[in-house]
């Protein structure tokens, strides 16, 4: 019981690296970005691929960063100078991204094992402190980690370049009218939004101890669901605030799935259910504010 | 200054939609003219806008404003010559930005947008001494999110925004069309005060023709994508809202015809 909460924490923690790329096109930037679904498995390919070449765990998350960033960049410019729609963009670069993954791999699935002489950051973090018990450990990393990342995304939000980002989502005539280039800063935001989903990828992939070309499948709404949940919890109005709740709805989310999943045998619930059980999550959520306005309306 | 020369504007362009909505329009404006347009529905005032600001482009034609030819200049590269102001309240803010967010995304205006925090302690001191200077007392909401603001308070923030980057021009559409007579009255002194202390080159839709006279120093009539009636100086310090109207007609031979030109002007003579 215990270790199914601490381990679902952890998860959610990795999926809130992914959530807070996701908050950027969603919210910041009005952008339904479904290159997410590529690029996550994006980053942990090139992590592995580097890594199985005999690199170190850092520089090989680094480079799946930058990998995502590039898959974003694409949509970007998909979608500003070809005028492809917003939706389409996303789904053109993922299923390029498909091939490009396995052309990384070379094959569909691939195993980060110690026996391989693999190393991860959680190996390394391992050998570092070896007094603490591993499960608290990779808990504490996952938390400094992540919130690491969210005082950075933060500061980068409260910059003039993240003000731009943000209002171009809210009022992209406002924008153009204050001397930005709209296209320019929906490049910036996309290709941010998908570094840090390849990095979760990345992470993931040193998490699990595997990558898997279909790991992908479904991020995106994955992503939307802890964004959505975060602001059902939370509501908050400033940034601090913000990515602290997706942080949180991400958590959450995971710890909703992994209960669903731990319990839900006894009404017949199984894990190929589970992406069901997202998309009805996120359908609800979303529906919930117009079929509370008509309720009102008819009394 | 602006120099308009030989405008053409077409939309739907060789489909049987094809609607002209500038017709060879040329105009020169001199810095420190408060210019102020009205005509009827669909008489190529918005779209006359539209072009100076670049976001429509003319399909002949010049624009050029101050000795720079900006025709083909997409509205971002010439927004450090303009600010703009809209009708709805909505489209000058960004609502679910804090007002001194708003404000820095127009402090930032004409420079290279960086990486170091837009809200310095400077700034929040020079905003805040803007808005104190408009008396809504906005000047201590600095961190609420313009979302939260009537309509008036946006509007003021958005015509603040428009002309802090110090621009050569000045864009309004219908600016005070959606607010209360009090609130409008309010919003326009504080344009007047704007443009006279900035001097700024400024064009005001209105549909109030009393309004046409009253403000500004030079009032343009549109009829049918061009200028029929251009008047400024003694002439238009005597122009009465009936003898505008008589002049037009003998112009175009047919009446000025605007439901909501009529409604106002009625309602200001019963």
């Amino acid at each position: 019981m215990y270790d199914y909460f601490i381990f679902s924490v952890q998860e959610g923690l990795l999926y809130g690296i992914l959530a807070l790329g996701v908050y950027i096109t969603f919210r910041c930037l009005d952008f339904p970005d479904l290159t997410v679904d590529g690029s996550f498995p994006l980053g942990a390919a090139v992590f592995a691929s580097l890594v199985y070449r005999g690199f170190g765990p850092i520089e090989s998350m680094i480079a799946a960063f930058i990998a995502g960033a590039l898959a974003g960049l694409l949509t970007g410019v998909l979608h500003t100078f070809s005028k492809i729609p917003a939706l389409l963009s996303g789904i053109l670069t993922m299923t390029c991204l498909y091939s490009i993954n396995l052309r990384i791999m070379g094959r569909p699935n691939m195993s980060l094992s110690e026996n391989l002489g693999h190393r991860t950051v959680f190996t390394m973090l391992r050998d570092s402190f070896s007094g603490i018990p591993e499960s608290y450990l990779r808990l504490f990393f996952l938390i400094g980690l992540i919130f690491l990342i969210k005082i950075l995304l933060d500061l980068f939000l409260q910059t003039e370049i993240g003000l731009a980002i943000r209002a171009t989502g809210d009022n992209e005539t406002l924008v153009e009218a204050q001397g930005i280039n709209p296209d320019r800063i929906k490049l910036v935001g996309i290709s941010l939004s998908n570094a840090l989903v390849a990095f979760s990828g990345a992470m993931f992939a040193q998490y699990q101890g595997f990558v898997d070309i279909n790991m992908g499948i479904g991020m995106v709404v994955l992503g939307l669901a802890s964004v959505i949940v975060g602001e059902v919890l939370l509501r908050g109005r400033i940034i601090l605030v913000i990515t602290l709740q997706v942080i949180i709805g991400a958590v959450v989310y995971r710890l909703a799935t992994a209960t669903a999943l731990n319990y839900g045998y006894s009404i017949g619930f199984k894990p190929y259910d589970l992406k069901l059980f997202t998309g009805l999550l996120v359908i609800i959520i979303l529906s919930f504010p117009v079929i509370k306005a008509k309720f009102r309306r008819v009394k | 200054m602006l120099q308009l020369e030989h405008i053409d504007k077409v939309f739907f362009k060789n489909t049987p939609d094809e609607r002209w909505a500038l017709r060879n329009l040329s105009c020169v404006v001199q810095p420190d003219e408060f210019v102020t347009i009205v005509g009827s529905n669909g008489a190529g005032k918005t779209t006359l806008l539209n072009i100076i600001s670049g976001n429509h482009f003319p399909d002949r034609g010049r624009v050029i404003i101050e000795d720079h030819d900006v025709t083909s200049l997409p509205a971002f590269r010439r927004a450090r010559f303009i600010g703009r102001v809209f009708q709805n309240t909505t489209q000058g803010t960004a609502a679910s930005l804090t007002i001194e967010e708003n404000f820095a995304i127009a402090y930032a205006k004409g420079r290279t947008r960086g990486l170091h925090l837009a809200i310095s302690e400077h700034l929040r001191k020079i905003i805040r001494e803007k808005l104190a200077e408009v008396g809504l007392g906005l000047e201590n909401r600095l961190r609420d999110r313009v979302g939260l603001l009537s309509g008036g308070q946006r509007q003021a923030l958005a015509l603040l925004m428009a002309t802090i980057g110090n621009p050569k021009i000045l864009l309004l559409d219908e600016h005070t069309a959606n607010l209360d007579p009090k609130t409008a009255e309010k919003i326009m002194n504080l344009t007047n005060l704007l443009i006279r202390d900035d001097h700024l080159t400024a064009f005001m839709i209105t549909h109030d023709l009393g309004d046409a006279l009253k403000y500004g120093t030079r009032t343009l009539l549109m009829d049918d994508g061009g200028i029929v009636l251009d008047i400024s100086g003694e002439e238009r310090k005597k122009m009465t809202i009936n003898e505008l109207l008589e002049r037009f007609s003998e112009r175009r031979h047919k009446k000025f015809a605007n439901d909501r030109v009529l409604l106002s002007t009625e309602t200001k003579e019963g």
